[in-house]
């Protein structure tokens, strides 16, 4: 088994290579929280009043709240007073510009990312918002979507034009309030993205918003608001890289998604913060929280999510069920590897008749990688006839790693179905002996059936971002016959 | 092609095989006989190079080389083929897929460009056809909810996409119905060739009805007490293994 074990460790333990620093200048708030902090920030952001008001309520809960800690994970105690609330490329000034005026140095990290700013060069189908630090630095194909109606720009900008559809969403599925995370970064939040599709629209291209952290000592604290109004469809992509550091640094966001009736969202995260090195030391703090509400009948919402990074994993991308007949998935491959800790599920909340949700959760531990799969379906008591189907299952790679389930199941309706699967395998010395004599290297023989393993989340995956998961978990493409 | 000789293989510090020798020419079928623990599937692992084994003395020459050098993948690019036992179910990683990775592994082994997908699934349907499988088979899952029956059949089919040199088949006999048993044999007699070797493990002899071997090697106590040609198999199942056993008990009391 030990030469296996080697295998299985060379391919997820290669160097994090979007680990690289951009020298740029920057405009940073000194460490610290408190008012003035959220008022200067509103001040830069030149935000109209409601929007002050409301950070500041989320501030004060924020301070009277605990910090949870039932999820299976264990750090030292975050010191919220030595990070940075707010860094922007200065070159950025007060707000987003044409896309030739953005810095070379940002386009320069993008390119390295593999994430062209020239809309010319970017896939043709896919536009992007990129998000390096606290700010927006570009977003590409704003006019193309604007033929559609659909709005997709930085928040911050967001704020400025379309400040009545900020207003009407903003905190409407995800409150102020909601947790510790989710109050901290509604009162300090700097960016993000945000979209609207109207009526009946399909949005013709994929989304996409790639969020860096650049800066030291500094947190990042991004809100994407996504709003499908009847009748439309989107699918959004998230994806994000940070500089190798010796220092922990924070990610709180908050995404929020809300579909209205006959919509769809389809919302997927390729996430590789930089996880820390082997003895554990550095890696972002990824706590997120992620939650959309089908408003309406036959609305539907689906998470895909890719968690290969960070040092810890807090996130729980959750669906409200309230239209009837409304449809809520999610389809998650956590992998933790070295030190990393996961606590990661979903939420699937049922409300309306006739809803019906998907989990199918993949877990992967090697080194001594924690992963917890945490998620909770419930059933209130007007959902007639709710289905829920869960899957969870986890892939051991040698024997200093852990895998937990915490399934919780809330039903108060008894015509209710509820399915809960779970297996826990590890990788078989007989499974790689059998494909290399078949003539596959150990190493392609791992990425094989750890491919095989993940093949129903891979496949809700667009194309582009399956090519990335399989690359990050180091697989080839499954399926590329017949 | 193959050369074995004294080989002496351990497991968890016990010897299973010990003094083993063999010798295998190209074109030869050889039938590896034996009861229960004779050490015959261990045979069988040991020239596929399965990490589980600790060959402990002896050596294996194949095709001038020596096999017990080389990396269970490189042997299989080489052409040593395995038909496993009890083929292991992937889950998710369909048939075809495992089947392309393997053939271009192999082909670039050899220097050849890899198959495009036309020339493969061309390939792919003349092998179906010898093993009388449908296509559908292939998009499943390595061996997921395969019947003892189509997981010995698609052992065989692979081995028809690998084309090997040296083909080594590990009970492939076991678990097979006579209609199963005769589509198998029927595969593999197929593939004999003048340039391929096929070496059998099995503990019956009905196997031997169909795939007519050419020469009939008895093992017990890790070794080969008798060796013979195609009717040797037909005296063992007249007076069973006591017979063989009773007369290596003699043999080692003379020795000793």
């Amino acid at each position: 088994m030990n030469s296996s074990v080697s295998a299985i460790s060379d391919l997820i333990g290669r160097d994090y290579k979007e680990g690289f620093v951009t020298e740029i200048e920057t405009d940073t708030f000194p460490p610290g929280l408190d008012e003035n902090v959220i008022r200067a920030l509103s001040t830069k952001k030149n935000e109209p009043e409601f929007m002050l008001d409301w950070r500041l309520s989320a501030f004060q809960r924020w301070q009277e709240m605990v910090e949870p800690s039932w999820a299976h994970v264990s750090y030292q105690p975050i010191d919220f007073q030595a990070v940075s609330y707010y860094s922007a490329p200065r070159s950025v000034g007060d707000g987003p510009q044409s896309l030739d005026e953005v810095d070379p140095k940002l386009l320069e990290t993008y390119n390295k990312l593999g994430i062209s700013l020239q809309e010319q060069k970017f896939l043709a189908g896919v536009a992007v918002d990129a998000v390096f630090d606290s700010v927006s630095v570009a977003t590409t194909f704003k006019s193309k979507l604007a033929e559609a109606g659909v709005i997709f720009c930085p928040f911050s900008e967001a704020v400025q034009e379309h400040p009545e559809l900020v207003s009407r969403y903003l905190g409407a599925v995800v409150p102020a309030g909601d947790n510790f995370y989710a109050a901290l970064n509604a009162a300090v939040f700097s960016d993000g993205s945000f979209v609207y599709i109207p009526k009946g629209v399909r949005c013709p291209m994929e989304l996409s918003t790639y969020f860096r952290i650049n800066a030291l000592n500094t947190g990042q604290f991004e809100r994407t608001l996504i709003v499908a109004d009847e009748d439309s469809y989107v699918s959004y992509l998230e994806g994000c890289t940070a500089p190798m550091r010796d220092e922990n640094q924070l990610h709180a966001a908050v995404v929020e998604l809300v579909a209205m009736k006959g919509a769809q969202i389809k919302y997927a995260t390729v996430q590789n913060w930089y996880p820390g090195d082997e003895e554990g030391r550095g890696g972002i703090y990824n706590f997120v929280t992620k939650r959309g509400a089908c408003r309406g009948d036959e609305a539907k919402i689906s998470w895909t999510q890719v968690e290969t990074g960070s040092a810890i994993t807090w996130k729980y991308p959750s669906v409200l069920l309230e239209g009837d007949r409304s449809v809520g998935e999610f389809y998650s491959v956590a992998l933790t590897n070295n030190c990393q800790q996961a606590d990661t599920g979903t939420k699937m909340v049922h409300i309306g008749k006739n809803t019906s949700s998907t989990i199918i959760s993949k877990g992967i531990s090697a080194g001594r990688g924690q992963n917890a799969y945490r998620g909770q379906v419930k059933i209130l008591k007007g959902a007639d006839n709710a289905r829920n189907y869960s899957q969870c299952d986890s892939l051991l790679m040698g024997d200093r790693c852990g895998a937990h389930t915490f399934p919780y199941v809330e039903v108060k309706n008894p015509t209710a179905t509820v399915e809960h699967e779970a297996t826990t395998s590890k990788i078989g010395e007989d499974q790689l002996f059998y494909c290399r004599q078949r003539g596959l290297s150990e190493e392609d023989a791992v990425s094989m059936i750890v491919n095989g393993f993940c093949k129903e989340v891979f496949k809700e995956l667009p194309m582009e971002f399956a090519v990335e998961a399989q690359a990050l978990l180091g697989v080839s493409l499954e399926g590329a016959v017949g | 092609m193959l050369s074995v000789t004294n080989l002496d293989v351990a497991v968890n510090g016990g010897m299973i095989l010990n003094e083993l020798n063999l010798e295998v020419q190209a074109g030869e079928v050889h039938a590896i006989m034996g009861p229960n623990g004779s050490g015959k599937s261990t045979f069988a692992n040991v020239l596929a190079g399965h990490p589980g084994y600790e060959v402990t003395a002896g050596s294996v020459i194949y095709e001038g080389q020596d096999l017990l050098q080389m990396d269970p993948e490189e042997r299989a690019r080489r052409g040593v083929f395995l038909a496993f036992q009890y083929p292991v179910e992937i889950p998710g990683v369909s048939n075809v897929y495992l089947l392309k990775a393997a053939v271009n592994e192999i082909r670039k082994h050899r220097g050849e460009s890899e198959l495009d997908a036309v020339k493969f699934l061309k390939l792919v349907r003349e092998k179906l056809k010898l093993v009388d499988m449908k296509e559908e088979f292939l998009h499943r899952a390595i061996n997921e909810g395969f019947s003892g029956g189509e997981k010995k059949r698609n052992e065989i089919f692979q081995m028809a996409m690998l084309e090997p040199k040296l083909a080594i088949l590990d009970e492939t006999d076991s678990g097979l119905d006579i209609d199963a048993l005769k589509v198998v044999a029927q595969g593999v007699n197929e593939l004999r060739d003048s340039s391929r070797s096929i070496v059998m493990v099995t503990h019956y002899q009905r196997l031997l009805d169909y795939i007519v071997p050419d020469y009939v090697h008895v093992l017990a106590g890790g070794r080969v007490v008798k060796s013979g040609g195609k009717e040797l198999a037909l005296e063992l199942e007249e007076h069973g293994y006591g017979w063989i056993e009773g007369q290596t008990a003699e043999l080692l009391e003379t020795r000793a």
